[in-house]
């Protein structure tokens, strides 16, 4: 059963003095519970605008969006996110940003405490509790945003392109600790990225969209048994799905162009 | 070969260059006061000599008046001071996350700030006299404006994924603000009250024009009778380390309040 529903979603924004665009058209999507999904994307393909509704951050100009058949209705602690912008408060410490979801539902100090020591260690943070935001580097910061959005213990945890910043080493190494994480934890994940690899390793399956108008093209269940390794990004099955996934993107950049090309002559 | 010397921009030289340079910028303002005093370039009562001015801090020490103006001085400059930041501050902050807050309150903002508080003082006195409360609405009228628009702008420009990320853990809107909103302006709203704090002290003489029989400011302005430039000297010297003493405060305040806050 799917445990997140999108229904004939349409956004389009009417900016002052341009003409509307429509950043989603009629996008319809599931998502089952405890599957990894990933939509991949160009910059500009309304897939943030996506993960956003879910959020509850923005609400779409027509369409439905159920959670456990329940209609998404303003953000909440059980949709969880995790930014591509570095998004921990400067003023708490480590443990005290992923206890920041827990104090506010209310739990005991050392029932927040207890859930925050754990998932400092599922993302082998501990012994950085006490640090401050500003002494970490950027893969550290992830994985304490990470840490803080599993606290809540939401439904869904979403994923807004989070290693978009970092460089290519640690972000392989964030994709294995975000696949370990969550091979131990089950969560239902939606992430958010523009890079096919990315998207081909982490995702149980793929939804690929295209710009302009945003919508979804094409979705691929993703076939390589877990766990899966940096020896998964060279295997032939990856390098299928890969051959697949960039000749439709590279179809639509090609119609991007043409589009933007047709709007300058006309 | 390119190497990074003092004269590129951009780098950093190391600490004793620095100080030597600073001393240095000291000595020669000195030097030039020294010559054209001593050198007898410009008479004594255009530019009192060093030593003048020395011993009329002396001489003002020892019967205390010095310091009794210059705790006038500090009652008037806090007092305003603080008053206009407990207004400031909190609404400065609404204003820059609140388009409503902004509405209601950038016309008068926008158009206040451009006012000389000294073309105020005529209606000052006629509203509340002339006494301490004048002066104190003086400094209160010069720093309160540009604090609001300061603080307007930290709280403008504090990340909304903050925000949004507040929200998707479970905050509702009030907590957004008190929990979030509040904490991420601190740092911008330190720096802009040692800034104001500044201004606040270029206020002083303006402040004591009116009706003061003491404080820094009417020291200067009564010296200025009797072309007393010694006096007039040791007055805006003594301005100036105060504010000098006022802005390491906002210095340390900052890194002991703030010690998360990455920037100094």
């Amino acid at each position: 059963m799917s445990m997140l529903s999108l229904r004939d979603i349409t956004v389009r924004f009417e900016p002052k003095g341009k003409p509307p665009v429509l950043a989603l058209d009629d996008v319809s999507l599931d998502v089952a519970n405890d599957t990894f999904s990933v939509i991949v994307g160009p910059s500009g393909c309304g897939k943030s605008t996506l993960l956003r509704l879910v959020a509850g951050l923005e609400t779409p100009t027509s369409g439905r969006l159920e959670l456990d058949g329940q209609p998404i209705n303003g953000p909440s602690a059980d949709r969880g996110m995790v930014f591509q912008s570095y998004t921990l408060f400067p003023w708490l410490t480590v443990r005290e940003n992923v206890m920041f979801g827990p104090k506010l539902k209310g739990l005991s100090k050392s029932e927040c405490e207890d859930i925050a020591d754990d998932l400092i260690k599922a993302v082998h943070l501990d012994g950085f509790e006490k640090s401050y935001p500003k002494e970490l580097s950027g893969g550290m910061r992830q994985r304490v945003a990470l840490a803080r959005a599993l606290a809540n213990d939401p439904r869904i945890l979403l994923m807004d392109e989070p290693f978009g910043a970092l460089d290519s080493q640690t972000r392989q190494m964030m994709q294995e600790l975000l696949l370990d994480v969550w091979q131990t934890r089950r969560k239902t994940v939606l992430f958010i990225t523009h890079d096919i690899d990315e998207a081909i390793f982490l995702g149980d399956e793929v939804h690929v969209m295209s710009a302009r108008p945003g919508l979804i093209k094409q979705s691929l269940d993703i076939n390589i048994p877990r766990p899966r390794h940096i020896d998964a990004l060279t295997s032939p099955e990856f390098m299928d799905y890969k051959r697949t996934i960039l000749s439709l993107m590279h179809h639509e950049a090609i119609k991007a162009e043409d589009a933007a090309n047709q709007r300058k002559s006309a | 070969m390119w190497t990074r010397s003092l004269f590129s921009p951009k780098t950093d030289i190391d600490k004793g260059t620095y100080v030597t340079l600073s001393l240095i910028s000291v000595a020669v303002i000195l030097a030039l006061w020294c010559l054209l005093t001593y050198g007898g370039i410009t008479p004594r009562d255009f530019l009192a000599a060093p030593h003048e001015v020395v011993q009329a801090g002396i001489k003002r020490m020892a019967n205390m008046s010095l310091f009794e103006h210059m705790w006038a001085s500090l009652v008037v400059i806090l007092s305003g001071f603080i008053l206009a930041s407990i207004f400031a501050v909190p609404i400065g902050i609404l204003m820059g996350s609140f388009r409503a807050v902004q509405a209601l309150i950038e016309p008068i903002t926008g158009f206040m700030r451009y006012i000389p508080v000294s073309a105020l003082i005529p209606l000052l006195i006629l509203w509340i006299g002339i006494g301490i409360e004048q002066k104190i609405m003086v400094i209160f009228l010069g720093t309160f404006f540009q604090q609001l628009i300061l603080i307007s702008d930290v709280s403008a420009r504090i990340s909304k994924d903050l925000i949004d990320c507040a929200y998707t853990l479970g905050a509702d809107r009030r907590r957004v603000v008190t929990r979030v909103l509040v904490p991420a302006c601190m740092p911008g709203v330190m720096d802009n009250l040692r800034v104001t704090m500044g201004w606040a002290w270029t206020y002083l003489v303006v402040a004591e024009l009116v009706a003061a029989d003491t404080g820094l400011g009417y020291m200067i302005l009564n010296a200025m009778r009797g072309l007393f430039t010694d006096v007039i000297l040791l007055g805006v010297f003594t301005i100036g380390i105060l504010g000098l003493i006022t802005d390491f405060f906002f210095k340390w305040a900052r890194r002991r309040l703030l010690p998360w806050s990455a920037d100094f």
